[in-house]
């Protein structure tokens, strides 16, 4: 009920469209019934052969009808959709609004991409909101009192009785049809999960399956889903056909209930018999505002799904969160970090993600960050960006505690280059200028070169203009990683955050993307993340992280010199060139 | 059971289509049967109605006169609920049918595709294809097949009632009936181009939001996510400006088509009307006429609202057959059909028979027991090796030969690296090993057999595979590692894990060897997928060994763990090792260095080096790590 007077609420802007719709949708189908009943009437009246005058009426009305319905259906349909698209409009930009501050803690990480895409369809089933589920009971409505009325005109009897029959068709067919399609509604849509599971493990996993012969065993798993998929879609049918039918009966029954009564009225005096074939052909007619009601309570169930999902979404409170009255200046771009520490909620804090870490930026530092995977590197970055609020210790920008400014000031402190490269899908140059949407050709061609990437574009016919597809994988791991290396050199922020920049490339580029970088961020802040041994010696301080601490930290000459995780990578690392001189 | 190849291609969709349909005859007969039986009781239903109006209006009869009449319409009344009931469930029946069936098609035909076609393609493409696009032929089989067959018969059958006793009538409705086809054929025109173009432009809406929405980290990273609002804000806006506009013209079509059917009704009450005015025709035949003036154009106007049913099932038809269509590559022998026989398939879509030098002939039926000569791999008293000669291989959708002219040795029992930049046709190698491409020139021989004579499926059991990304099925990490070997003991698996170094992560998961991993389970990094790889590697314990060799970034720590276990599944086996990094090239007795699609040099490291050419130039610029 909550979710569905949160629905309204997004409705209420665009009540005028809404109402002018409804009423725009109740013509129509009164145009249909009028059209029966005027001519029901026509042919009543000629039967008793009157002069053609008195008919006048009857044929102008006839005549207007049968234009009316397809003019109002026709304005209908513009209004409907007009409605559908503002609201949907409102919808869209209000659910960004939601994701901004959720970004990224609490999007689920890696499989981000299906929850969001997830999130879209949702949005567009809402879609059908106005049109298939709020519109139909309102246009039933006003046409149940509408021929009500018009059927107390005659008895109040037959209205009492054809109102009972539309009633038990609108309220009585739609509550069965979902009692008994929610259970297997459910099934369905999980049988259909199954099936896309198997199948995508089949497609993408057909090279291993071929060569391990697991063929026949995936064909009977997927058999199986299938199965699963069947059955449950053979009871939805079932259950449809058991509404159309009940539907085709009532309708029928309906009618015929009209037609027992009148003619009992007729037979009594109480009806004049030229109105007969008018109540019948009218109640008749009139079934077609509640059929669609079966339907309407379906897509309702669905829409409501999918408000609750957008809503328990919009209701997640964000990681960090902003103190009234941040400052938006930051002073310097001095950082210091103190006791860090940092679990991520939900997880076993033993031993926390971050424990005690603590080190000294100054502008102009160069600290490396080595440790092998999982020890908690590329967490620091997280909570140094504000992604997530820490649990214990200070960071302090400019010698002030971070929580003193706005996570967006504090984000303008750095430049940061993820792991996980995001192209947006759009050009090479869109995708540069995303940084700084001023930046000059002097400026980008700069930015390539320090990453190695002019070559790369010159050698493309269509240079920066080149599209990079979705999320920008036309081009190749190690590319993307420079074209976010040079997008990154455009943000000109003071500390520079890098998590293993040199990661997918091969040992030649890695060598020179350290030599460029290293020139091109003299006198900046740098974080650098790694785990390979390489480029270390220019470092002002390596801190070496093991299992969420700093469990030695030191210049790479200091390190090599005392026993610990780094003299042992680092022999491990000149092991594996060793090998090929034995 | 093979179909046989019929040319599918100029066939129309429709009749494609239909020919599904037809498969199951009896049910589509009695689908439109019912349909049909349900207009007549419409029809009668409509007589009855008239008939005791008529009694009690004109005639003054009461209610007693006419109750015959009324507790048989009653009957009609459920007969016409029965027969929507039973059109419904066998309508639907036979679509269910149909679509698994060709479901099961579309899966089978991909499998034996083989991976150099599905890896081609988009898997979200594929698998949206084998679900939702087979799902949207339900509506087709269900409601739009159904619906054309009833929108001529009822109809007709009304047609033929009406003209005995109403000929004017009878003008009018055949005069206007046909009009409603041929305003919907024109409609369906402009409506697919519009909704095509409508559909697109929504799809590009969807994937700018997608895009802005998955790029919000990095946009807040560049300080730039506050500006996106008002731009979806824009963007949403001009969407329902151009989709407006559109629409406005579609509508205006299906307006037309709305008109029509409540205007010559309005037409046939007048003129029905005026004739009863002037007493040249009953009340009862009036009447009648009139209520059977919506049966009439109701089916019609269904068929209108079913249209677009019809349309996206045809476009998703489409996609289908034409991945039916794609030949089964050249030349790649089966000693088991995966096909299920069905009854569709005599129907036959061209699924051509695999032509060129396949050397052992196609078996109709499925037998895993082949007479197919032993695998030699070092068996036999030839002990050649396995012996490229004069290789080709061109892929499909390429210009270059991605293999030209390869002749090379892999020795039994030994270790072959292959070194040489990406593209340099390493893959295409191991592919041709692993029987995914077969050379298109040339001849591959493994001591001395015929590489091509020898079953795929057969010779397949005979190798294990590391790939650089190994597949994660949904199931449990010992389901997982199964796959290598079906019925291996627990022990054996956890010797296996023990010797691709996987055995101490194992033991950090609460649920060890049943934890559910893939999609829907845990995930593994890299490394971890990496080492259950070779986990299965060890399980199969084949004597030929394809491997690519890791190059995700490991610490030195992870990376020398990892050579160890690598060196001692290669140990005595016969491997072919796509090397990326030295150490690993070292160890090798043998290195062929490729360089585009050539052979290139052969030799050790020692005398590679020595030489002074690629591989040479390879090790000093340190491309090699």
């Amino acid at each position: 009920m909550k979710t569905m007077s949160r629905l309204l609420h997004f409705i209420l802007p665009v009540w005028r469209w809404l109402l002018l719709a409804v009423g725009l949708g109740a013509l129509t189908i009164a145009s249909s019934i009028a059209l029966l009943a005027t001519s029901a009437y026509l042919i009543s009246a000629a039967a008793l052969h009157p002069s053609i005058a008195e008919l006048q009426v009857a044929i102008v009305g006839v005549r207007f009808f049968g234009l009316s319905r397809g003019v109002f259906r026709y304005l209908e349909r513009l209004t409907s959709h007009e409605t559908t698209f503002r609201l949907l409009g409102r919808l869209r930009v209000w659910f960004y609004g939601v994701l901004e501050p959720l970004a990224p803690a609490r999007l689920g990480g890696e499989r981000s991409g299906d929850l969001l895409s997830r999130f879209l369809a949702d949005i567009e089933t809402l879609e059908n909101f106005y049109v298939r589920v709020l519109a139909p009971p309102l246009v039933a409505l006003v046409i149940l009192a509408g021929t009500g009325l018009f059927m107390a005109g005659f008895d109040v009897r037959l209205s009492a009785l054809l109102l009972a029959t539309l009633l038990l068709v609108g309220v009585g067919l739609t509550w069965l049809s979902l009692v008994l399609g929610r259970k297997p509604g459910q099934v369905l849509v999980e049988a259909k999960a199954s099936l896309q599971a198997d199948l995508v493990d089949g497609l993408q996993g057909l090279p291993d399956l071929l060569v391990y012969d697991g063929l026949p065993a995936y064909f009977g798993r997927l058999d199986a889903s299938q199965t699963g998929l069947l059955q449950a879609q053979h009871r939805m049918a079932a259950i449809s056909a058991l509404q159309s039918a009940l539907n085709q009966l009532l309708t029928g029954l309906g009618t015929w209930l009209v037609l027992v009564l009148g003619i009992l009225l007729v037979s009594t005096g109480q009806l004049p018999g030229i109105y007969l074939a008018v109540i019948v052909l009218a109640a008749m007619a009139s079934f077609e505002a509640v059929q669609g009601l079966p339907l309407a309570a379906q897509y309702l169930e669905s829409n409501l799904q999918a408000a609750r999902r957008l809503f328990a979404m919009a209701d997640t409170p964000p990681a960090v969160l902003d103190i009234a009255g941040s400052q938006v200046k930051i002073g310097s771009a001095d950082l210091t970090v103190e006791d860090l520490g940092f679990t991520y909620p939900g997880t076993s804090s033993d031993p926390p993600t971050l424990s005690d870490i603590h080190f000294e930026l100054p502008v102009g530092k160069h600290i490396a960050i080595l440790g092998v995977s999982g020890s908690g590197k590329s967490t620091l970055f997280q909570v140094l960006l504000r992604f997530w609020e820490m649990d214990a210790g200070e960071i302090t920008l400019a010698g002030l505690d971070v929580h003193q400014f706005t996570q967006e000031s504090v984000r303008q402190c750095f430049s940061v280059l993820p792991q996980n490269i995001y192209l947006f899908n759009t050009s090479l140059r869109e995708n540069l200028l995303v940084a700084d949407p001023a930046a000059n050709p002097g400026q980008i061609g700069q930015a390539l070169s320090t990453a190695c990437l002019d070559e790369f574009v010159a050698s493309l016919p269509q240079g920066l203009e080149t599209l990079v597809g979705e999320r920008g994988l036309q081009l190749s791991g190690g590319e993307r990683q420079r074209l976010g290396l040079a997008r990154l050199l455009l943000k000109h922020s003071p500390i520079y955050l890098l998590d293993e920049p040199t990661a997918q490339m091969d040992t030649l580029l890695e060598a020179r993307i350290i030599r460029n970088l290293q020139t091109a961020l003299q006198g900046h802040s740098l974080l650098w993340i790694t785990q390979r041994l390489v480029g270390l010696e220019w470092m002002d301080e390596i801190l070496v992280m093991q299992a969420g601490r700093i469990s030695q930290r030191g210049t790479h000459a200091e390190l090599i010199g005392v026993d610990g995780l780094y003299k042992q990578m680092w022999l491990a690392h000149n092991d594996l060139f060793a090998l090929q001189d034995s | 059971m093979k179909p046989p190849a019929i040319k599918g291609y100029n066939t129309s969709m429709f009749k494609r289509l239909l020919r599904l349909a037809t498969s199951n005859r009896l049910a589509l007969a009695l689908t439109i049967f019912f349909g049909w039986l349900g207009g007549l009781a419409a029809i009668l239903q409509a007589w009855i109605l008239s008939r005791s109006i008529d009694g009690v209006f004109l005639a003054g009869q009461g209610l007693a006169d006419v109750a015959g009449l009324l507790k048989f319409m009653l009957g009609i009344i459920c007969l016409r609920a029965l027969a929507t009931w039973a059109s419904e469930r066998l309508a639907s029946s036979l679509a269910l049918r149909i679509k698994s069936d060709l479901r099961n098609r579309l899966v089978h035909h991909l499998a034996e595709l083989n991976p150099a076609f599905t890896q081609n393609q988009k898997t979200g493409e594929l698998t949206a294809t084998a679900l939702e696009g087979v799902e949207a032929l339900e509506a087709y089989f269900s409601q739009y097949l159904p619906q054309l067959a009833l929108a001529t018969f009822i109809p007709l059958s009304i047609l033929l009632l009406v003209f005995p006793l109403d000929p004017l009538t009878g003008l009018v409705f055949l005069f206007t009936a046909p009009l409603i086809p041929v305003f919907m054929w024109l409609i369906g025109k402009t409506a697919e181009s519009v909704t095509q173009r409508q559909w697109h432009t929504l799809s590009q809406l969807s994937a700018y939001l997608l895009d802005v929405i998955q790029g919000l980290t990095t946009l807040k990273l560049l300080g730039q996510s506050l500006h996106q609002a008002g731009r979806i804000q824009k963007a949403s806006d001009r969407y329902r400006d151009v989709t407006l506009s559109v629409l406005r013209i579609t509508f205006l079509s299906a307006l037309t088509l709305e008109l029509l059917s409540t205007l010559s009704t309005a037409i046939v009450a007048v003129e029905i009307g005026l004739r009863l005015l002037y007493a040249r025709m009953s009340f009862q035949q009036a009447l009648f006429i009139l209520v059977l003036a919506p049966d009439f154009y109701l089916p019609l106007r269904l068929l209108g609202l079913r249209f677009h049913a019809g349309m996206s099932g045809t476009s998703a038809a489409r996609r289908i057959f034409e991945i039916l269509d794609t030949p089964l590559p050249n030349s790649l022998c089966h000693c088991e059909e995966h096909l299920p026989s069905n009854d569709i398939v005599p129907v036959g879509q061209a699924i051509p028979l695999p032509g060129g030098d396949c050397h052992e002939p196609r078996k109709t039926s499925g037998s895993r027991t082949s007479s197919l000569p032993q695998i030699p791999l070092g068996q036999g008293n030839d002990k050649t090796g396995i012996r490229f000669e004069h290789v080709w291989h061109t892929y499909a959708s390429r210009s270059l030969p991605a293999i030209s002219d390869v002749s090379l040795d892999i020795p039994n029992g030994q270790v072959t690296a292959l070194v040489g930049f990406s593209g340099a046709g390493k893959s295409t190698l191991a592919a041709m090993l692993l029987r995914f491409v077969e050379p298109d020139q040339g001849e591959i021989r493994v001591d001395g057999q015929l590489l091509g004579s020898i079953c795929p499926d057969e010779w397949r059991q005979h190798l294990s595979w590391v790939p650089q990304m190994p597949s994660l099925f949904n199931g449990s990490l010992a389901e997982n590692l199964r796959l290598a070997k079906p019925h291996a003991s627990d022990a054996e698996i956890e010797d296996a894990c023990q010797r691709a170094d996987l055995l101490d992560f194992i033991r950090t998961l609460p649920l060890g060897l049943a934890t559910p991993i893939g999609e829907r389970g845990t995930r593994l990094s890299g490394g971890q997928a990496q080492r259950l790889a070779l986990a299965r590697a060890y399980l199969r314990d084949a004597p030929l060994l394809i491997l690519d060799e890791p190059t995700s970034s490991l610490d030195p720590l992870q990376e020398r763990r990892l050579l160890h276990s690598l060196h001692d599944l290669m140990n005595g086996r016969t491997t072919l090792l796509i090397a990326h990094r030295l150490n690993t090239v070292r160890q090798a007795s043998g290195i062929i260095v490729l360089d585009s699609g050539r052979v290139a040099e052969t030799g050790t490291h020692a005398s590679l080096l020595k030489s002074g050419g690629i591989y040479a130039s390879l090790v000093q610029a340190g491309a090699l790590t």
